[in-house]
């Protein structure tokens, strides 16, 4: 194990004087003048977003146009600030998706309590809810700051799906396997 | 008190001045919203003049209820929370945390999650003591420093925002490993963020190091014996600036800090200059752990893959297999499955330790946690080390000590 004190030296004469230290510092400004700016003049230029940053939790639409969300509640459950809250709702059954059986009815998440944590997105066993790129959320009144149902799908969009398991569920039916 | 501490004599002065010259004594209240309190401190003065005669620390303005919060969740809910103890050093409270509780279930994480948190943990005290040493720097009068340490972090948020996902709060670790794995060519950038921080920390420390003005302001101030540091519970770069050698990452080693090689900086004298060295050679030494760690990366899993009642399965599995999608459910809503008993772990983080006391019933809820902040524990120095001191030298002091009040009051 190393132990070093850090090393103290009294100041010699020539630095009593502050001189060294003020051509020293004119020296680093000087420098740093000709150096390329490191400011961001935000909202002109705006910062890249690295893949998978965590900004405002979305619903998303799998890629033949089904709601993914199926309100099992699970994010509702997991959110710490409590920011979400889903109204469960069944599914018409003419419509083609009407085999996962539940849609959300209503979902909002109110983006005054969310904390961007990404457990919402973590546990959600069906990948509908992500964080996505937006980042910088305003509004005049408090009602504003609540996203609906309509909203989230809105700002979420579509993303690929790896698996379509509901897909595999309804040809495992038709073909007489359910489960 | 062994005899190279010295200590300044204005109160002794002040004492033993004539009785004419005897003031009213005043009540000043410095804060709670002061730049130079770095927060929501409020300390009430008491002065004779420019001279402090009695300091009194007042606490709690940023009170959040920390630990009652913890018993009303689950063990992964909780890590957004630590975030926000010192929320300049987000990821290495999320380390302690999830340290805390996986000794609790004892849960050995694999190498490469040990590595992982062994470089977001130094990069973290990189990040703390940039800012302390920029916010000091204007405390004291020198405002360049911050602006040079601020562009530093800013490459470090770039980092921690594409490791992670955010810039400040990380939430990165979970209990038995990690949000996610390291993405392709990060440790390459961190390698990079090293090679060029070194020049740029050596040039930022010749413009303190060596200037009059900061020692006139630094040197003898705020003098903490080797005996008082010890005795006040004092942690992190504030003991050791006052000589102690003492550091969790040496003498109780976790997440496999014995496998990395690194020196401890001591001070001699216990003054403000000592605090400020100690920082500045921690940083260097916190970039010699990160090529070390970096360069000894392991692969294999970042996360356990055994512990099935306490770590998610993966994506993958959940969206494909009955089982493992009800195993997510039971996770997530009864919380990891932590047995009974108590731990109380502490990890060496940048402003001293951070210790979680854990009493569980079993489940996977706390029963009770209890946070030992670094930041309170070096706080209580204050009524001590203030006392004589200028009122201009109470600023002097508060920046040296690098305190962060979201985890002084937790
Ligand atoms: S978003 Fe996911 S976790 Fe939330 S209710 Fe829908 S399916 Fe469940
Ligand atoms: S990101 Fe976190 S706080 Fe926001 S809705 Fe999801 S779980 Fe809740």
């Amino acid at each position: 194990m190393a132990v070093i004190p850090v090393e103290r030296k009294p100041l010699s004469l020539a630095e009593r004087t502050y001189l060294p230290q003020i051509a020293a510092g004119l020296k680093t400004t000087l420098k740093h003048i000709f150096q390329p700016t490191v400011t961001l003049e935000y909202p002109e230029q705006r910062p890249t977003i690295p893949p998978g940053y965590r900004g405002v939790p979305t619903l998303v639409f799998d890629p033949h146009g089904r709601e993914k969300c199926v309100s099992c509640q699970l994010c509702e459950f997991v959110c710490p600030p409590k920011a979400i809250r889903i109204t469960p709702g069944g599914i018409d059954p003419a419509d083609p998706a009407a085999h996962v059986e539940k849609r959300p009815q209503e979902f909002e998440i109110d983006m005054l309590r969310c904390i961007y944590c990404g457990l919402c997105q973590e546990v959600c066993p069906e990948e509908a809810i992500f964080l996505q790129n937006q980042y910088s959320m305003t509004g005049y009144t408090r009602a504003e700051m609540v996203n609906n149902k309509q909203k989230l799908y809105e700002l979420g969009g579509t993303l690929p799906d790896a698996h379509f398991k509901w897909d595999k569920k309804k040809a495992a039916e038709e073909h007489g396997n359910a489960h | 008190m062994p005899a190279e501490f010295t200590f300044p004599d204005n109160a002794a002065k002040a004492a033993d001045a004539a009785p004419e010259f005897e003031t009213e004594k005043m009540s000043l209240s410095m804060g709670p919203s002061h730049p130079s309190t770095h927060g929501v401190l409020r300390l009430q003065l008491e002065i004779d003049g420019e001279i402090v005669t009695k300091c009194d620390p007042v606490l709690g303005y940023l009170h959040r209820g920390d630990e009652k919060i913890a018993e009303n969740m689950t063990y992964n809910q909780f890590v957004p929370y630590t975030d926000r103890l010192d929320y300049i050093a987000p990821l290495a409270n999320n380390v302690a945390y999830a340290i805390a509780v996986e000794r609790l279930a004892k849960l050995e994480v694999p190498p490469r999650c040990q590595a992982i948190r062994v470089i977001i943990c130094e990069l973290a005290r990189i990040s703390s003591h940039l800012l302390g040493l920029g916010a000091y720097g204007i405390d004291v009068g020198a405002w360049s420093i911050f602006l040079y340490t601020f562009t530093e972090r800013e490459k470090l948020y770039k980092l921690f925002e594409e490791l992670t996902g955010a810039r400040f709060t990380t939430s990165y670790t979970r209990i038995g490993g990690l949000a996610r794995d390291v993405p392709a060519g990060w440790n390459d950038r961190v390698l990079a963020f090293c090679d060029q921080f070194l020049p740029i920390l050596d040039e930022v420390l010749a413009l303190l190091t060596r200037n009059k003005i900061f020692m006139d302001r630094t040197v003898d101030i705020g003098v903490i014996s080797k005996a008082d540091a010890i005795a006040y519970g004092l942690t992190g770069p504030n003991l050791r600036g006052s000589g102690v050698p003492f550091d969790l990452r040496k003498d109780a080693p976790y997440s496999g800090y014995e496998k990395y090689e690194f020196d401890v900086p001591v001070g001699t004298k216990g003054d403000c200059y000592d605090r400020y060295l100690c920082r500045g050679e921690e940083m260097k030494q916190s970039v010699r752990i990160v090529r070390q760690a970096i360069a000894s990366f392991p692969g294999g899993d970042w996360y356990v893959k055994d512990a099935r009642r306490i770590f998610a399965p993966p994506k993958e599995k959940i969206l494909t297999s009955m089982e493992e999608l009800i195993n997510n459910f039971m996770i997530v809503t009864e919380g990891p499955q932590i047995p009974a008993g108590e731990v109380y772990f502490e990890a060496e983080n940048p402003k001293g330790t951070l210790g979680f006391f854990i009493v569980s019933k079993g489940g996977g809820v706390p029963w009770r946690m209890k946070i030992r902040s670094p930041s309170f524990c070096n706080l209580s120095i204050l009524p001590k080390v203030c006392v004589g001191t200028f009122v201009s030298d109470v600023v002097s002091i508060l920046g040296s000590l690098d305190f962060v009040m979201g985890e002084a009051d937790r």
